[in-house]
């Protein structure tokens, strides 16, 4: 069996890990037209802050893949043959294949705005984006960050740590709005005002103006404000990479549209990760989910069905993370941006506004856990996770906080202040808290 | 092609001129023939370069919102193996090879190269222990002074991280306490100088017969010290690895792990991460706890059956591991490269304490580095400030703990890791290599 995976991002890696556990004698090859060998794209901003150098992106070492029998092809695949089974690249090779893996990931969205093919307006999703930002924002004084995504606050950091001013126009109220309730995005906020970055809220893109070198000078904005700059970084989400399969006659809507076996129209052809769009998401799911996450699940779900044991893909209970500047963000299960009906939340904020916990459970009895949202403070996703899939009620999950806890040790322990504030804002539940952090007060419950 | 690094604040360049300023100090006390103008330059020099440096820590790390703070690491010449941290090298190492071999007492209080920085102080040295300064009270102060300055700049670096707070306290206050006071105080009061933070096999003579015979003739004190050494090394060294790993000793108390963890710290991302470093490092400390045991075991032997041949072959390989392993490996390769190869070199590569600390770590421990289900990203930046060389993502991007016997524990993954996806933990030793068994999509797992 000739197994073709083109994209060697983490879902098309993943999913030749697996293939390769499970079917020894596969010949598994992953091309990609990016990089010779598979790198963390999440990591891309620690190489421009200088925490890292390009070489230390990879997950893996380069003997690892010989290793594994992995065959590697740096080479952008130009047309799919979908009946003959053939893929043509761009060195003029044609490979053969039995099965084939669309894992080719996503592009970064540009939307129509006027100046956006100005020299000095990127957006930031590989490793040819890291290289135009490190060429263009050389002795540069600022730059204009459009979305108040995880990209746009990523793009902020990595100017400030160049010295470069970054201004950043988000278009909702508040930071992230369609994920972060209010509270939550007020301590990113802090976080951008302690490193003095600018933030325009309520505020889009108009138009980019270019100098007489076709090079970007300035932003205006909707709300009138002509900005000068020298740079201009898009960060207004990603749109799945398409071209290939709707060349080929895959069929298609925004991404490449797969059944629940992550399976598209066309018989042995599968696609995951970024650039698949699910024809019956699951219930509160979307269609096209385009994280480091959801990545290594679909390429590990697909692997499955690949060897033979159709599997549908179930995402399982919601997580995420991310970090603001210096405040980290974890994320489990249910955490609605805004009220939601059936739902409450309760709430817990550090005086000094850098630590944070939200607890959403059910409105009605037994009041069941749903979710968590932790800034400043890192959880245990298995305990988390434990406490959703069982459904605890709310007060159980309040007085065993401590089995969450995962920050390290001799840090401040906030239990017994959020069991005390839980009990101010929901005095109908007594909680009393009983269990302390560590591993050994795990196994004790 | 790098892009541009940010300009220093004049405030930062002028106290690092103000180092500068003291280090050619150093050089004028070195060069200048009237004894009491060499104090005044020695300590002109370690004025400034004290002064300088510690408000160089605060302007660079303390005025920043606390956080990590690695920006622009690999991309400046001192800490990223370019032309600043090559002649820093340069310079430590010849300072080792200079301390080591060509600054011995020649009769007459001459101390060769270095001396007119030995008599620079030995008024203070005559204060603190009674005794006129050799070349190893200065070496002791200059370490002792490296690590309470570059420790403070750690405090500052890391003051988000109580673990990483109070480590670095710790590490100073044994080296202060431990490996400058207490010793020179029992010269002070004519005792045997002892180290009351070595163990053998580090310190690697205090198990020897000839040291122990000594400190017995020294009487009372003298056998609480030879107790002490025993116990500490044969006893107390398995029971505290048990509960909290080897960074008990390696990273919170050791003097060698001390010089590391602050001033080596801006050089901890550059141990070699590869597989091909892992195998060096096995093939070479195994062997050197190996001999280290050998030849105590051989001066032993000597010791009870008064045998002259075993004797010689005991104690002239005592003195070639002194001069191989105690001197050039562990002073001239282990610090003096630590601008090149990370300043861990010879905890990793070299320290039988460390070997046979990570042998227990391994085994024997209930320490472990624990990953939090399936959130790592695989960005490497645990790895990056492993000075250790562990290759940590290896393990976080799979959901399994970090067990591995050379980890001491400093635990700068877990501070540097943006999705707080390690955790340095002691928990019950059943489990303990357990991966993370709820990073799936349903009932897959992930990388399993």
């Amino acid at each position: 069996m000739h197994l073709l995976i083109i994209g060697n991002g983490i879902t098309g890696v993943t999913c030749a890990l697996a293939v390769r556990k499970q079917l020894p004698e596969a010949r598994i090859t992953l091309v990609s037209a990016e990089s010779a060998h598979h790198f963390s794209r999440p990591a891309l901003m620690y190489v421009y802050m200088g925490h890292l150098r390009p070489q230390d992106l990879k997950p893996y070492e380069d003997w690892f893949w010989d290793k594994n029998r992995l065959g590697l092809v740096h080479a952008t695949a130009t047309a799919l043959n979908p009946t003959e089974n053939l893929l043509t690249l761009d060195n003029g090779t044609t490979l053969a294949y039995d099965q084939l893996l669309l894992a080719t990931g996503s592009e970064s969205k540009r939307h129509g705005w006027p100046g956006q093919h100005l020299a000095g307006v990127q957006g930031l999703y590989g490793l040819p984006d890291l290289e135009a930002m490190t060429r263009d924002t050389r002795g540069i004084s600022r730059g204009v960050v459009v979305g108040g995504g995880l990209i746009g606050v990523e793009l902020a950091e990595m100017l400030h740590s160049r010295g470069i001013e970054p201004l950043v126009l988000v278009r909702d109220a508040h930071y992230w709005g369609s994920v972060l309730p209010s509270a939550e995005a007020n301590l990113v906020d802090r976080q951008f005002a302690e490193n003095r970055v600018p933030v325009r809220y309520r505020t889009e893109l108009r138009e980019i103006l270019g100098d007489a070198q076709g090079r970007v000078r300035a932003v205006v904005t909707t709300t009138g404000e002509e900005i000068a700059c020298q740079w201009v970084g898009l960060a207004t989400g990603v749109t799945p990479n398409i071209a290939l399969a709707r060349r080929a006659g895959i069929e298609t809507d925004c991404g490449i549209l797969v059944d629940e076996y992550l399976r598209t129209n066309v018989p042995n052809v599968y696609a995951a990760g970024d650039c698949a769009q699910h024809r019956q998401p699951g219930a509160g799911e979307v269609a096209i989910e385009q994280l480091w996450y959801t990545g290594r699940m679909q390429g590990e779900t697909v692997a499955q069905t690949i060897c033979g044991q159709s599997t549908a893909y179930r995402r399982g209970i919601w997580f995420n993370s991310a970090k603001f500047f210096n405040l980290e963000y974890q994320t489990y299960g249910q955490a609605p941006a805004a009220p939601t009906a059936g739902l409450e939340s309760f709430y817990w904020e550090h005086p000094t506004g850098r630590a944070a916990l939200r607890v959403y459970f059910r409105a009605g009895a037994p009041h069941a856990v749903v979710g968590f949202n932790a800034l400043g403070l890192r959880l245990r996703q298995a305990q988390c996770e434990q406490w959703i899939r069982q459904q605890a009620p709310v007060a159980t999950v309040m007085s065993h906080l401590g089995a969450a806890n995962f920050d390290p040790e001799f840090f401040p322990q906030h239990e017994k202040a959020m069991v005390a504030a839980f009990n101010r804002q929901f005095p109908q539940h007594q909680v009393v808290l009983r269990q302390r952090k560590g591993l050994f007060s795990l196994l004790r419950k | 092609m790098s892009p541009s690094l940010p300009a220093s604040s004049p405030a930062e360049k002028l106290t690092l001129a103000m180092v500068a300023t003291g280090l050619l100090a150093l050089l004028l006390a070195l060069a200048d023939a009237d004894p009491g103008r060499q104090q005044t330059w020695l300590y002109l020099a370690l004025g400034l370069v004290s002064i300088g440096t510690l408000t160089w820590s605060w302007l660079r790390f303390g005025r920043h919102p606390a956080g990590v703070q690695q920006n622009n690491l690999w991309q400046r010449a001192s800490t990223g193996r370019g032309s600043v941290a090559w002649v820093t090298g340069l310079v430590l190492t010849g300072f080792y090879v200079v301390l080591y071999w060509y600054s011995s007492d020649d009769g007459q209080g001459n101390f060769g190269p270095l001396n007119n920085l030995v008599h620079g102080l030995d008024s203070f040295s005559r204060w603190l222990r009674a005794r006129p300064a050799d070349q190893w009270f200065l070496y002791g102060t200059f370490y002792t002074l490296a690590i309470l300055l570059m420790g403070t700049r750690a405090l500052w670096k890391y003051r988000h991280s109580r673990y990483q707070l109070i480590r670095t306290g710790s590490v100073m206050f044994f080296q202060l306490g431990f490996a400058f006071i207490i010793p020179a105080l029992l010269q002070f009061f004519q005792q045997p100088e002892f180290y009351f933070s070595y163990f053998w096999p580090l310190k690697y003579d205090y198990l020897f017969p000839g040291t122990a015979a000594a400190l017995v003739h020294n009487g009372g004190l003298g056998v609480f010290m030879v107790f002490w050494g025993a116990v500490m090394s044969l006893l107390a060294t398995p029971v505290l690895t048990y509960f909290y790993g080897k960074r008990w000793y390696c990273s919170w108390v050791c003097g060698c792990g001390g010089l590391a963890e602050t001033a080596g710290d801006p050089y901890r991302q550059l141990a070699d991460k590869s597989r091909a470093a892992w195998r060096w490092e096995v093939r070479i400390i195994y062997p050197v706890l190996g001999l280290i045991v050998a030849i105590t075991a051989v001066l032993w032997v000597n010791f009870a059956l008064n045998s002259s041949l075993l004797g010689e072959v005991g104690s002239g390989a005592a003195k070639w591991y002194g001069f191989a392993i105690g001197a050039v490996f562990s002073g001239v390769i282990g610090v003096g490269f630590y601008p090149i190869l990370g300043p861990r070199v010879w905890c990793r590569f070299g320290c039988p304490m460390a070997a046979y600390l990570g042998l227990l770590q391994k085994h024997f421990s209930r320490f472990r580095i624990s990953t939090n289900g399936g959130q790592c990203i695989s960005c490497g930046n645990c790895s990056n400030v492993c000075e250790m060389g562990i290759d940590v993502k290896q393990y976080a991007q799979r959901g399994e703990p970090i067990i591995r016997a050379s980890c001491v524990g400093c635990g700068m993954c877990s501070t540097a890791c943006p999705r707080g996806v390690v955790n340095l933990e002691n928990g019950p030793r059943e489990g303990r290599y357990q991966a993370s068994p709820l990073i799936h999509a349903d009932s897959l797992r992930i990388l399993s």
